[in-house]
């Protein structure tokens, strides 16, 4: 399994205890040494994850083994049912979207996806959607709208991608355009920042009603490396950078950004995919049901006052 | 031997630049050196070769708006520092030095007045603050903006001159690009036009905005605009990146704009569209 630098030595332990009772033989009774070694093993996790510096807990919002979008989707929806192509280029495979049910009632999901393996990194181009994703997720969005679903998103993407082929797709309208939509929509919307919250193509799916947080995600203007590079132009200042720019859920939380945080299992959520995805069901549930009540134009007046609030200004 | 002798410099350097700068200037664009008083006259347009320099915010509003219909909205609001950002000093540090040198109080400057009699809500990015980079006191400018307009019934011209969303404001900069474009969708409900004019440079989380959601997009020649930085998009793909790549030319080829139009013409333009849409 991978793992960061600073979860080595309890990945280490955690190892030692399976070899322990892997070689016991049949009859041999390890378990007081096992029992030890993982008395142990919560203690150190504990001591690890409390004193986390921020760079750590951005490296964990961005773990390979952190759950992805659709590990969620087939937790927590059922009968999912995927939409493809934005109708203009082609279908962006950083972006997935379409219908499921929750409890049997049917909604609309959309959200970033990275890819686990090598290959399906390459084909989702890391979660870095190109303009032709956030205009897919537009039209589910309209859809959505059309036929009174409620929209779910999960944002989870370093950034928008930076590329040739973007820029002269129009990334920049294709985000404008996502803001302006979601602004609009009269049913219910409920975004949730599942693991990198990365600028403009994070908020692209972030205009909502609510919007949630997990414990070791990140919400930032800038990635703390580009950050970087442009104040101290080194992009190895990044863990200085992320430490200025309060990116983690703590700091949003306080600051209006999101409405609730989502505590993650202790480590963080891929230590125990299905403990955390019980706690994001079981949140999503509650805000659904909050703002089921709500007429359309009730919605989209409460989700403008919600952005109308955010800043930090004075006088005048 | 040197053709020409040099002559030795008369007074000190800096003492030579100033004086050079206020009566001379050597055009970027063609090399040539013109009295500085001729780029002012043409609303720093190079009288030789047509090369478009900045154009401050308030000439901006000057060389657009009727003579003394023009009321400044929201000029007093400030900043403040929510992050407790430092980089090489600390942001109030940073914001205090900026509104001194730059006479304003943030990177954005609002007003209602009118355009040939008609009364109109302009609004220009003051790009000398900053580099035009939108924290929240410029998304509450523009979102003020929008909803007068909506309010007012009048039409929304925002020229935009940025670098993106403010890195000092971190996450709550990033917000305003949501709060700025909900606002546009109140002013779109109301039935009033909102023409984005875009100059050098409109970048990032300007770009991925409001900028290109204009009813109308008018662009300067040869303005950078676009969602990335080319550095950073040379940096991402290891290429060179071609010539003309995210200029207006380019953005036009590509579908993005709906006029390019020199600033001479900026005004009759907006005039033009204007009228097209509501008269």
């Amino acid at each position: 399994m991978a793992h960061l630098d600073f979860e080595k030595p309890l990945v280490e332990l955690e190892r030692r205890i399976e070899e322990l009772r892997a070689a016991a033989a049949p009859g041999d009774d390890v378990s007081a040494e096992v029992g030890a070694l993982q008395e142990h093993a919560r203690r150190l996790q504990r001591e690890l994850y409390s004193s986390l510096s921020e760079w750590q807990k951005v490296q964990l919002s961005r773990h390979p083994e952190r759950p992805y979008f659709l590990d969620y989707l087939g937790a927590i929806f059922d009968d999912f049912l995927e939409l493809h192509g934005d109708r203009a280029f082609a279908d962006d495979p950083a972006i997935v979207s379409g219908f499921a049910r929750l409890d049997g009632r049917a909604v609309a999901v959309i959200g970033h996806q990275k890819g686990r393996t090598t290959k399906e990194k390459v084909r989702r181009n890391f979660g870095m959607a190109h303009p032709e994703g956030y205009r897919k997720a537009v039209r589910i969005m309209e859809l959505a709208g059309r036929y009174g679903r409620p929209v779910f998103t999960f944002i989870d993407t370093p950034g928008a991608y930076p590329g040739i082929g973007a820029e002269e797709r129009g990334q920049g309208e294709a985000i404008g355009q996502a803001l302006l939509t979601m602004s609009r929509l009269p049913v219910p919307v409920i975004a949730t920042v599942i693991g990198e919250g990365g600028s403009g193509g994070a908020l692209g799916l972030g205009v909502a009603n609510r919007v949630l947080m997990f414990e070791y995600a990140t919400y930032s203007v800038i990635t703390p490396e580009g950050c970087a590079s442009i104040l101290w132009r080194d992009g190895a200042e990044a863990p200085r950078a992320a430490e200025q720019l309060k990116l983690l859920a703590s700091h949003a939380i306080k600051h209006g950004i999101v409405d609730e945080l989502i505590l993650e299992p202790s480590g963080g959520a891929h230590r125990d995919p299905a403990t955390a995805a019980t706690a994001l069901g079981k949140t999503l549930r509650r805000h659904l049901a909050d703002l089921s009540g709500m007429s359309g134009p009730e919605l989209v007046a409460q989700r403008y006052a919600r952005f109308r609030s955010i800043g930090a200004i004075t006088g005048g | 031997m040197a053709l020409f002798a040099k002559k030795k410099p008369v007074g000190d350097a800096s003492q030579k630049k100033s004086l050079g700068r206020g009566v001379f200037r050597r055009c970027d664009g063609c090399a040539e050196t013109l009295k500085a008083e001729d780029f002012t006259a043409n609303l720093e347009v190079c009288p030789n070769c047509g090369h478009h320099y900045r154009l401050s915010a308030e000439a901006w509003v000057q060389y657009l708006i009727d003579p003394g219909s023009w009321t400044e909205h929201d000029e007093g609001l400030r900043s403040l520092d929510p992050l407790h950002f430092v980089d090489s000093s600390p942001y109030p540090e940073r914001l205090a030095s900026s509104i001194k040198k730059s006479g304003v109080n943030d990177a954005f400057m609002a007003g209602s007045g009118t355009m040939g009699g008609r009364p109109v809500q302009l609004g220009c990015f003051v790009f000398r603050f900053m580099g035009g980079s939108m924290g929240s006191v410029v998304g509450e400018k523009i979102t003020r903006m929008m909803e007068r307009g909506a309010e007012r019934k009048q039409p929304v011209i925002l020229l935009s001159a940025s670098g993106g969303a403010r890195m000092q404001e971190g996450a709550l900069s990033l917000m305003q690009m949501a709060k700025t474009v909900a606002a546009l969708g109140l002013l779109r409900e109301a039935g009033m036009p909102f023409i984005s004019v875009l100059l050098n440079p409109t970048t990032g989380g300007v770009a991925a905005s409001f900028a290109l959601l204009g009813d109308v997009n008018i662009a300067e020649p040869r303005a950078l605009i676009g969602f990335t930085g080319p550095r950073v998009i040379e940096n991402t793909i290891r290429q060179t990146l071609p010539d003309g790549f995210q200029r207006s030319e380019f953005l036009m080829d590509h579908g993005m704009l709906d006029v390019i139009a020199e600033r001479h013409d900026m005004r009759a333009t907006i005039a033009r569209t204007l009228d097209h849409l509501l008269d």
